[in-house]
């Protein structure tokens, strides 16, 4: 491989997550134990979806994703299930994606992809709190 | 195989080992000002110098006196459009191209219009094609130049440059041709084209950078106002000291053209077949322009719910071009890809794949095999992929702006 060709400038952390991107694939959004948060739009070049599967504790258990996107957005969505795996829905919720830009190292213009990832979660948590019997509309975030 | 294989022939080529062998000589020995007309030194120099106006002019059937040295194709669209808008200005202010012309010629259009000329972009069909209805409906009363390039840069579609040549001819209109893709690839005979002013370039057909030729017609005579002024080389038409080792490449580039492309272009087609029919079939797949009225070197295509950039990347081993500007802020998709009235989507997933002298069939087995797995690999990651696949379509889906 010509590792060197790199015209974005992306770290190696970038890369890495792009090339090896961890949790990619698709749970039953049907399974009531299961939030899907999908964000982006097909139009500006990024589509994110992001699933999680949380336990009777309230932590999420399981991440998967799938993204339609430059590098830069595979890899924060890739990032974003590594690091919600074992937490809280409050923990996770709390992820910032200045975080993610900054683990990413993220260039200037790319800084929307770890704002979407930050969507991306928090939608999912959204959507998995709307499916609990009494949910209610008040959300932590 | 080494890798990254070269798949990007229609940005440059490499030049001929033989080309270059018979530059050589003339960097170091034969070094003398082609313009010194006292001395040998000076005279050898001038002699290879229409030597090579001699093979350019050869390629396109053409007189070598018609044959004005440039720095490249950049220069000749700029004086052949300029030169031209300038000297006819009193006839007229209107001028006519086409929205899928190389930049060099569009930019200098649009100098032209703050110039205060006027201008009329034609809209290409869906194939990539212009329509002669519509470009003889263009023509104005004051229109003095049109400009239609033979081949074009991103989809190797050949424009109907013979027909378009006979309506200015009759109308007494200026025909510039923008030739940087034709020349080497197809035939040009410009005995029967009726072209004024044709620009070509070396880098393009295996000859060096920074060399280029502008053919202007004698015969009606073509006349254009220089642009670059000094010691009235090239029949006062563009002044400067002539590059005669650059001269003598683009020569041998274009009489190496003339015996091989035949049978060059013939093994490129078959390559560029295989490599078309090894993909096709990955579904989701668009060829972008026409493909019978096409240059042989040329596929352009557009792969369905893969991103530009990821996509770019995952083929980083094939050095291909791509509709989308990856590297630029601005994340502007191909204009010429636009113009066919491909979405944006389709536009930045496009990869242009031009072949060459020196592409091989095991390259072109490598490419294919690259390219089904990365955009497996792409589409297995793409959301947009599983919604296609469980027979939703994703562009009638409400998506929130960001």
């Amino acid at each position: 491989m010509s590792a060197a060709w790199n015209p974005m400038g992306y770290s190696e952390k970038l890369i890495d997550h792009y090339e090896n991107p961890r949790n990619v694939g698709s749970m039953d959004r049907s399974d009531p134990l299961v939030g899907t948060g999908m964000v982006g739009s097909p139009s500006y070049g990024d589509v994110m979806k992001l699933q999680i599967r949380v336990n009777t504790k309230g932590v999420i258990e399981e991440a998967r994703f799938k993204t339609y996107g430059c590098c830069s957005a595979i890899a924060s969505s890739s990032l974003a299930t590594e690091w919600i795996i074992g937490r809280t829905l409050e923990e996770a919720a709390a992820i910032q994606s200045t975080q993610i830009a900054e683990e990413l190292d993220l260039p200037p213009v790319k800084l929307h992809c770890s704002m979407l990832a930050e969507d991306a979660i928090k939608a999912a948590i959204a959507d998995y709190r709307a499916k609990q019997p009494g949910a209610q509309s008040c959300l932590s975030h | 195989m080494k890798l990254p294989i070269y798949l990007d022939y229609s940005a440059t080529t490499p030049v001929d080992a033989r080309v270059a062998q018979r530059m050589m000589p003339y960097l170091t020995e034969i070094f003398g000002n082609p313009a010194s007309r006292s001395h040998e030194f000076g005279w050898k120099a001038e002699k290879a110098v229409e030597e090579a106006r001699k093979h350019v002019a050869d390629l396109l059937n053409a007189d070598p006196r018609e044959i004005i040295w440039t720095s490249g194709a950049t220069e000749g669209n700029n004086l052949a459009l300029k030169g031209a808008a300038h000297f006819h200005r009193g006839k007229g202010r209107h001028i006519v191209t086409v929205k899928t012309e190389h930049k060099s010629v569009l930019d200098t259009v649009k100098e032209l219009e703050r110039q205060g000329f006027e201008a009329t972009y034609l809209q290409p069909g869906p194939n990539g094609l212009i329509d002669l209805e519509q470009f003889k409906a263009a023509l104005r009363e004051d229109t003095i130049l049109v400009s239609v390039m033979m081949v074009n840069n991103e989809i190797g579609v050949i424009q109907p440059i013979a027909e378009v040549g006979e309506i200015c001819r009759a109308r007494g209109i200026a025909f510039h041709c923008d030739a940087v893709q034709a020349a080497g690839k197809i035939a040009i005979d410009l005995a029967r084209l009726k072209v004024d002013l044709m620009t070509v370039t070396a880098h393009k057909v295996y000859g060096p950078k920074g060399i280029g030729a502008l053919y202007v017609r004698r015969k009606p005579r073509m006349r254009i106002e220089p642009q670059i002024h000094g010691g009235g080389h090239e029949q006062g038409l563009r002044s400067g000291t002539l590059p005669t080792h650059q001269i003598v490449g683009m020569g041998e580039a274009f009489r190496i053209a003339k015996l091989e492309m035949a049978a060059d272009n013939e093994r490129i087609r078959s390559l560029r077949d295989r490599l078309w029919n090894g993909i096709k079939d990955l579904g989701e797949v668009t060829l972008n322009g026409d493909l019978e009225r096409r240059v042989a070197n040329n596929l352009n295509v557009s792969f369905a719910f893969v991103e530009g950039e990821a996509l770019i990347m995952a083929l980083k081993d094939i050095g291909v071009s791509s509709g989308s500007a990856c590297t630029s802020a601005s994340f502007e998709p191909s204009y010429v890809l636009k113009a066919l009235g491909r979405s944006d989507q389709l536009a930045h997933s496009s990869i242009r794949f031009t072949l060459g002298r020196f592409t091989t069939a095991e390259e072109i087995e490598f490419a294919i095999g690259l390219v089904r797995r990365k955009i497996a690999w792409l589409r297995d990651l793409s959301p947009l992929w599983e919604m296609h696949q469980a027979g939703i379509d994703p562009d009638k889906l409400e998506w929130a702006a960001p």
